[in-house]
């Protein structure tokens, strides 16, 4: 799908977290952000749209809004409704636990 | 003079279509003999795996792709679909010679191939020999999962044949079975699946405790039945003690090979098992996502060999209640048995998987 270059990778991440097939997984993904399936594959769409809800983009410039790695996956969690196992741990690890 | 066209049928030469064997080399067919080819190559899978063949439109489509204009042909807008892969990362440095480490691969895999996910593998990919070094590659594995966005796996193969002797602890059941050893030989393999289990569950606990994404099991059943009922119960153990960090099974060939024959999982003999029925086995482990395989017969053509794929893995996607990811790497799905990858054939199989099979992954 192109990755972080439009909406691959979230889709990917509800393949793994919820098993869903792959429409199934893309109309979830384009509910939460609301974009429609058509700009959820399409690169100019989504780099506006990741880039105003920092889920992070294959380009990083300006360097200082952009968000990449793990500040993007923490954005990712909250606005897919999932949880990322490597948030988690990084969360434990910075004493950012939720409990 | 008139075109190319005009003066073939002005001469009375059939029109040729540019396509190739399962071998990679190149060879061109007339339309009849491209629909004879993709025909038999659909009995074969009807026949082997008991399966419905594909429909009169389903043939016409997959006729319709292998002789579309264009060297690279792709799917309608909207129809795309996610990748996941096997020793991802490792790819550029083992195979480009190119020395960059492994969290850097992930990170040009995310930001310059644009791939959906990667996973983290070992050159020498499989369970046994990452055991001794699973702390140190889990260390690589949470260096890249700060830097990149998407999904990112750890994975290896179980590769069932490292737990024999001399490398390995238990007796070679390929030499036990030419002997007429039978009851040794099965033995042997149901001690080694103990062993792998035990291996694949600890690298897991290490994955897990840096925040693996997912967990990857590749190349499935290389061994035999043993080595898939290996992956099978590592997974059911990884999917029960580590909740958040989903498994994918890949698959080693078309058809789980009886090397021990008497093995079952879930009381489901697993020796001759096609993908239809391996994804059942996979989906009742805990396993997220099933990457399915058909073997290329390297003495066929494209068609015939793409006509048995999506038999194939139709009947699979068809059954699955989880995501499917048909495995298109050298020798599988259609594509061609040679080391450099002929993009026509690639992103015509890919098509048709998509367009035919339904999958939901490559």
């Amino acid at each position: 799908m192109g990755g972080v270059r439009t909406a691959g990778d979230l889709v990917m991440r509800l393949q793994l977290a919820k098993k869903m097939k792959i429409n199934e997984a893309k109309a979830y993904v384009a509910e939460k952000l609301g974009v429609n399936l058509e700009e959820l594959c399409d690169v100019v769409t989504m780099s506006e749209k990741r880039e105003e809800m920092g889920l992070g983009l294959a380009h990083v410039e300006p360097c200082a809004e952009a968000n990449a790695g793990m500040a993007a996956k923490f954005q990712i969690a909250k606005a897919l409704n999932i949880k990322i196992n490597s948030v988690e741990r990084f969360k434990e690890r910075a004493g950012l636990s939720d409990d | 003079m008139g075109n190319l066209k005009e003066r073939m049928v002005n001469m009375g030469e059939e029109k040729k279509y540019f396509t190739r064997m399962g071998d990679g080399s190149i060879v061109h067919m007339t339309e009849q003999e491209i629909r004879q080819d993709i025909e038999e190559g659909i009995q074969d899978a009807a026949k082997r795996g008991k399966i419905d063949p594909l429909t009169f439109e389903e043939k016409e489509k997959l006729y319709q792709i292998i002789t579309m204009p264009g060297s690279i042909v792709g799917v309608e807008h909207g129809m795309q679909i996610v990748t996941s892969n096997d020793s991802g990362s490792d790819k550029i440095n083992t195979k480009c010679g190119i020395p960059t480490s492994r969290d850097v691969n992930a990170m040009i895999h995310e930001r310059l191939l644009g791939c959906d996910s990667v996973d983290i593998g070992y050159s020498d990919y499989n369970y046994k020999t990452v055991k001794g070094v699973a702390k140190r590659e889990a260390s690589v594995l949470k260096q890249a999962l700060n830097y990149c966005t998407m999904p990112l796996f750890y994975g290896a193969m179980p590769n069932l044949g490292f737990y024999t002797k001399p490398d390995g602890p238990v007796d070679n059941w390929a030499v036990l079975l030419p002997e007429g050893k039978i009851k040794e030989a099965l033995a042997a393999q149901e001690e080694a699946v103990d062993h792998a289990v035990r291996d694949i569950v600890y690298v897991a606990e290490q994955m897990n405790d840096v925040g693996a994404d997912a967990f990857m099991l590749d190349t499935c059943g290389a061994a035999g039945d043993a080595d898939f009922l290996v992956a099978l119960k590592a997974t059911e153990i990884i999917h029960e003690r580590f909740p958040d960090m989903p498994v994918e099974i890949g698959m080693a060939g078309e058809f789980v090979l009886g090397m021990h024959g008497k093995l079952k999982y879930n009381d489901v003999r697993l020796a001759g098992l096609y993908p239809h029925k391996q994804v059942k086995m996979v989906e009742q482990a805990g396993a997220s996502i099933f990457g399915a395989v058909v073997n290329t017969n390297s003495n066929k053509s494209f068609p015939w060999n793409i006509g048995r794929v999506c038999t194939f893995i139709k009947a699979c996607t068809e059954v699955a209640d989880i995501p499917v990811h048909a495995n298109v790497g050298m020798g599988v799905c259609g594509i061609p048995m040679c080391e450099n990858l002929p993009s026509d054939i690639v992103s015509r199989a890919d098509k048709a998987l998509i367009e035919i099979c339904k999958i939901d992954g490559l």
